[in-house]
């Protein structure tokens, strides 16, 4: 390489690169951008020291600044959780039978619960909480066990038929169809039908009003009106869970329909059970 | 300037050149690779975590088939509103014997590494044959021919030796039984007390309802035991990680 060679025209030194009698210029890089450069080297080095970085034998460099995203979301919900330490610590004292008597505390607990409530509920109770097939309605009064504050409180603690909790609420409707024979499974629909429709055939039913005396009244009354301590619905109202048709009534009769709901003590605070609790009872058909 | 003004050896030789390239790269390599293999703290001890059971993994082979982890991630990740509406942000440990890991890195839906337990089967089967049947504003799409395909646990040995072959620790015992383990998962009348010795907290169950396996039941047993196998009432991660 020749050094010191310059260039007639602009003075600059050149590479000693020649082809074919044209020579490379060798121009320096730009001051600006040279600064640019060694600035960050020398940011990226002190990043490193400043923040975990370099590998070692036995964990990486910790970093001077201790940063640490497991400390940092740690201390961002203990942050949260002390903002809400009075309104939590009422809630968890108060009697949930008086807590929409009381009304800031009510309105924070129906806050929080609903935002609850959105996270975890509404993906089968839907998002309006109006639930759909086979997946109660928890906006109206028609209860499968009970719509007092404590029922609720029960239902989203231990859940239902679930097999993680030894308290889920139990019950399970037979499946008739080996136990009815075809004519008396068709009787008892009509005779369900007409508990809540004006539209059925009267001889029918009639037949159906002794097949259900005699198989169905235990667990839903003799009036058909239910048994919330077994969670037998209500079959005398026009609110369905899995429909009031004659061909979905006739399916639950021979197959037994019923919902699994998962305990929600082991995931949810005993503050957030509390909320939704009373976010669900808030909806309209609280008792 | 002595040595550079050599590099005129090095950019006339292109084999030397190639071995001086390939040299300066493996640098890289090796001082952002190596150290991970004898890191104590690459991956945290946790108790709890164990290799999935045949049908779970099966349902896992599906869930990467048709492509889940394009809408759903599976990685709470350590910040606040995460941890609040998804449950403990994610262990590396967690994710320790899935090939590959199903992190994702897009949440059109939402994150699934806690899912299991927190809906019933119904609900899954329901939910992945119509997801708009029980959330009306999803804009997922049906998979309700997972319940019409039926599915035999014929490839199921090979499949477990394929894993231990890339480091998950399935014992000869567990590859042995793993047809039967395959079909006692998913049947509730089965024996299951060897099944749940070897895979504990296995959800058992007939999860599509239906009395054929189909790819459902597989899809289902893997949801259900997502996030489950670390129980975090009783372990603490160390906070300085």
């Amino acid at each position: 390489m020749s050094k010191g060679k310059k260039d007639d025209v602009t003075g600059t030194e050149t590479t000693g690169h020649s082809w074919d009698g044209i020579e490379e210029l060798n121009t320096p890089l730009p001051r600006w951008w040279l600064w640019t450069l060694y600035l960050c080297i020398i940011w990226g080095i002190a990043h490193t020291i400043a923040y975990p970085a370099w590998p070692m034998i036995s964990g990486a460099t910790k970093g001077v600044l201790g940063w640490s995203t497991r400390a940092n979301v740690a201390a961002e919900i203990t942050a949260h959780d002390a903002k809400n330490a009075e309104l939590v610590t009422a809630l968890l004292a108060t009697d949930m039978e008086t807590l929409p008597a009381s009304a800031d505390l009510n309105r924070y607990a129906i806050a929080r619960g609903g935002a609850v409530f959105r996270s975890n509920c509404s993906q089968c109770h839907g998002s309006g909480a109006a639930g759909t097939k086979g997946y109660p309605n928890l906006l109206d009064d028609d209860w499968l066990w009970g719509g007092q504050m404590a029922d609720i409180e029960f239902t989203v603690r231990h859940g239902i038929r679930n097999e993680q909790d030894s308290d889920a609420r139990y019950s399970q409707m037979p499946a008739f169809g080996e136990m009815l024979e075809k004519e008396e499974i068709a009787a008892v629909v009509e005779h369900v039908v007409s508990l809540s429709s004006a539209e059925y055939d009267a001889n029918l039913s009639a037949t159906g009003a002794t097949v259900f005396a005699d198989n169905c009244s235990a667990c839903h009354g003799e009036d058909g009106l239910g048994d919330r301590i077994q969670g037998a619905p209500n079959l005398a109202d026009a609110i369905w869970l899995y429909g009031g048709d004659h061909e979905t009534l006739t399916n639950t009769v021979v197959n037994g329909q019923f919902g699994i709901m998962p305990a929600w003590g082991p995931r949810l605070t005993e503050a957030d059970i509390r909320a939704v609790s009373a976010y669900v009872h808030s909806l309209g058909g609280g008792e | 300037m002595a040595l550079i003004d050599k590099h005129a050896i090095l950019e006339k030789s292109p084999t030397l050149l190639l071995v001086a390239s390939l040299l300066v790269v493996s640098v890289g390599g090796i001082v952002e690779i190596a150290p991970l293999f004898w890191l104590e703290n690459t991956i945290e001890e946790v108790e709890g975590v164990r290799p999935y059971s045949p049908l779970e993994l099966t349902g896992r082979d599906i869930y990467v088939r048709e492509g889940c982890y394009a809408c759903h991630s599976q990685m709470i990740r350590p910040m606040r509103d995460e941890v609040e509406r998804y449950g403990h942000y994610s262990l590396a440990a967690e994710s320790m014997y899935d090939h590959p890991f199903q992190w994702g890195s897009k949440r059109t839906g939402p994150d699934l590494a806690r899912v299991g337990g927190r809906y019933s089967d119904a609900w899954h089967v329901d939910h992945l044959s119509d997801p708009q049947s029980v959330v009306p504003e999803s804009i997922m799409p049906k998979y309700a021919f997972l319940k019409d395909t039926p599915i035999e646990p014929i490839h199921i040995k090979a499949l477990l030796k394929t894993h231990r072959f890339v480091g998950v620790p399935y014992s000869d015992e567990q590859i042995a039984e793993a047809q039967s383990d395959f079909r006692a998962q998913a049947d509730p009348d089965a024996d299951h007390d060897a099944l749940l010795e070897r895979y504990p907290g296995a959800a058992v169950a007939n999860f599509d309802g239906q009395p054929e396996l189909t790819e459902m039941d597989a899809l289902v047993s893997y949801l259900q035991v997502l996030g489950t196998m670390v129980d975090f009432s009783t372990f603490t991660p160390d906070a300085s990680r």
